[in-house]
């Protein structure tokens, strides 16, 4: 079995102990991590506003991406420590719910944490990314919540 | 028609190379009379090595490992809280902005706020938003803190110590907005709680260029009581760091002639007599119009409005150099009031406006598709909120302090 576990800053942990948990000992694990271009982006646009500075070898945004990919590399490493079984990792970089859909394609099942509000159980404890991976999935799904469970007593009241 | 091609493309391209060309043929077509062409530069020369000396500055600041004391001193004091990581980078950026530049806090802090939060485990995104954001909206507080500022403060007749009371509480006051505005914009990320726990150690304060900050600060403020000039402040802080690293090895003198952005200069120099030559020929009337006279609270945040919305159409630069000449006479109210607005505008377009995007959609300099729908719906919530609270501020300290 080909289980994917998308690793984020945060919330990993669990997604990790959960791999550990359903994944019996012969399945292939494959790490993924995906850095945005969000940050990167940022940092370019940034610089592009300060009018007449044109100096592409200071641009921050550059130096951001390189950090970027050294950071996720290193909590990928992190993750895999904390797995304790050989795994494969992955580093990918762009829209980060597009990247994780793409990766997850012919897995046999993906790992993922909740990213919203998980004081309470319901649709918004997934937010807008990992909303967007859980619909678009093309593959099983195993959601995890990065902490404590919230019990059932956050229900909302039933409609009327 | 040749006027505008050549106004247009020194904003299109970033570069003193069209820029200075560009001057000297409204200069040599007759657009600016040659001796209204001098007084411009003449009152821009001061200005521009005022930005000098503080570019300066920041990169020896930043060569003495200041900014990267800054890290380990934020991942230390965060203790693996990422919404404590967020107060320590609005305390960090404001002030490396207010007193290095927008420059130093984009160029140089940014990279830096990516490297601590990804060192906590943290996500970074708030992190560095926040920073990039505040290089503008921080950048209110002292003449030194942005060139938009530099260029008012020459035409406003402000002193540096009047400039800085004056601007204080809307400083504050945007600060406040765009901590209340990112927190609740990113509680998510901010909530997802960090992994690393900061074990590193921290790398040594560098005194000596912290001291040298704090010692140009203080000069700034006395050479403006004594009626100096106080670029010769922010020249002798620069020297003094200068001298050090010089001889101590640890930079070169092409690096700290690098480092004073001499193209950037010119090309500061240049599109001011451009914008001069637009301004004589036609835009002071045209935009006179729309430029309220009046020191009332409406009149300054149409001010500030029509600063932010000209800032995010075209530069926030070009955007002072046409409303100084139009708001100076009003007041040094309204001349604060378009620096709030040309400031904190940029936030609402990435790239800082609309003309550098194009560019830059133009030229694809980096391929990656960013994502403009998150940044601007930021923009959108940021600069609604920090510009009207931020102009009520100003309107609160005129009235208290005095225009």
């Amino acid at each position: 079995m080909a289980v994917i576990v998308w690793i984020v800053e945060g919330t990993w942990p669990a997604c990790v102990d959960a791999a550990r948990a359903h994944a019996s000992e012969g399945d292939d694990v494959v790490l993924l991590h995906v850095t945005g271009d969000e940050m990167p982006g940022a940092a370019h646009g940034a610089y592009a506003g300060l009018l007449g500075r044109a100096r592409p070898d200071r641009d921050p945004g550059t130096r951001v991406e390189g950090m970027a990919v050294a950071a996720g590399e290193r909590l990928l490493a992190e993750a895999a420590g904390r797995l304790g079984r050989p795994c494969a990792r992955s580093e990918r970089s762009g829209r980060v719910e597009r990247e994780v859909v793409a990766a997850a394609e012919g897995a046999d099942l993906l790992v993922l944490a909740r990213d919203g509000d998980i004081t309470h159980l319901g649709p918004r404890s997934l937010g807008p990314v990992s909303r967007f991976i859980v619909d678009h999935a093309p593959c099983p799904v195993l959601l995890v919540w990065p902490e404590t469970t919230p019990s059932t007593s956050t229900l909302p009241p039933p409609p009327r | 028609m040749v006027l505008g091609c050549a106004v247009i493309r020194p904003w299109g391209l970033p570069e003193a190379v069209v820029a200075v060309p560009a001057a000297g043929a409204v200069i040599a077509a007759g657009a600016i009379p040659l001796d209204h062409a001098v007084a411009e530069a003449a009152r821009l020369g001061p200005v521009i090595g005022f930005l000098a000396a503080i570019l300066v500055l920041a990169q020896l600041c930043d060569d003495e490992g200041l900014f990267h004391a800054c890290g380990g001193w934020m991942a230390r004091r965060a203790a693996g809280s990422p919404r404590r990581l967020l107060v320590l980078v609005f305390v960090t950026a404001s002030s490396v902005t207010a007193v290095l530049s927008l420059d130093a806090t984009v160029v140089l802090l940014t990279p830096v706020v990516f490297a601590t939060a990804a060192r906590l485990g943290a996500r970074a995104k708030p992190h560095v938003y926040a920073c990039t954001h505040l290089s503008n909206t921080a950048s209110l507080l002292l003449p030194v803190s942005n060139l938009t500022n530099l260029l008012a403060f020459a035409a406003s007749g402000l002193s540096f110590t009047r400039f800085a009371a004056l601007m204080a509480l809307p400083w504050l006051v945007a600060i406040a907005a765009e901590y209340a505005v990112i927190r609740r914009f990113f509680a998510t990320d901010l909530d997802a709680g960090a992994g690393a726990p900061a074990t590193s150690v921290s790398p040594e304060l560098p005194m000596f260029a912290l001291l040298t900050v704090v010692g140009t600060l203080a000069g700034l403020v006395l050479t403006s009581v004594l009626g100096v000039d106080p670029a010769w402040a922010a020249a002798a802080g620069a020297a003094i760091l200068a001298a050090r690293a010089l001889a101590r090895r640890r930079t070169t003198a092409p690096a700290i002639v690098r480092a004073a952005a001499l193209p950037f200069c010119a090309f500061v120099l240049a599109l001011g007599i451009v914008v001069r030559a637009v301004v004589d020929n036609g835009l002071a009337d045209a935009l006179g119009r729309l430029v309220p006279a009046g020191t009332g609270l409406g009149a300054l945040l149409a001010v500030a409005v029509l600063a932010a919305v000209l800032a995010n159409v075209i530069n926030n630069l070009p955007a002072v150099l046409v409303l100084l000449p139009l708001t100076a006479p009003i007041g040094p109210g309204a001349v604060l009031a378009v620096l709030l607005g040309v400031n904190i505008g940029p936030n609402l377009t990435y790239a800082g406006s609309l003309a550098t995007l194009l560019w830059r959609r133009v030229v694809r300099e980096h391929d990656t598709a960013v994502d403009l729908g998150e940044f601007t719906r930021l923009g959108l919530f940021a600069v609604s909120t920090a510009l009207p609270l931020s102009v009520m501020a100003l309107w609160v300290s005129l009235q208290v302090i005095g225009g």
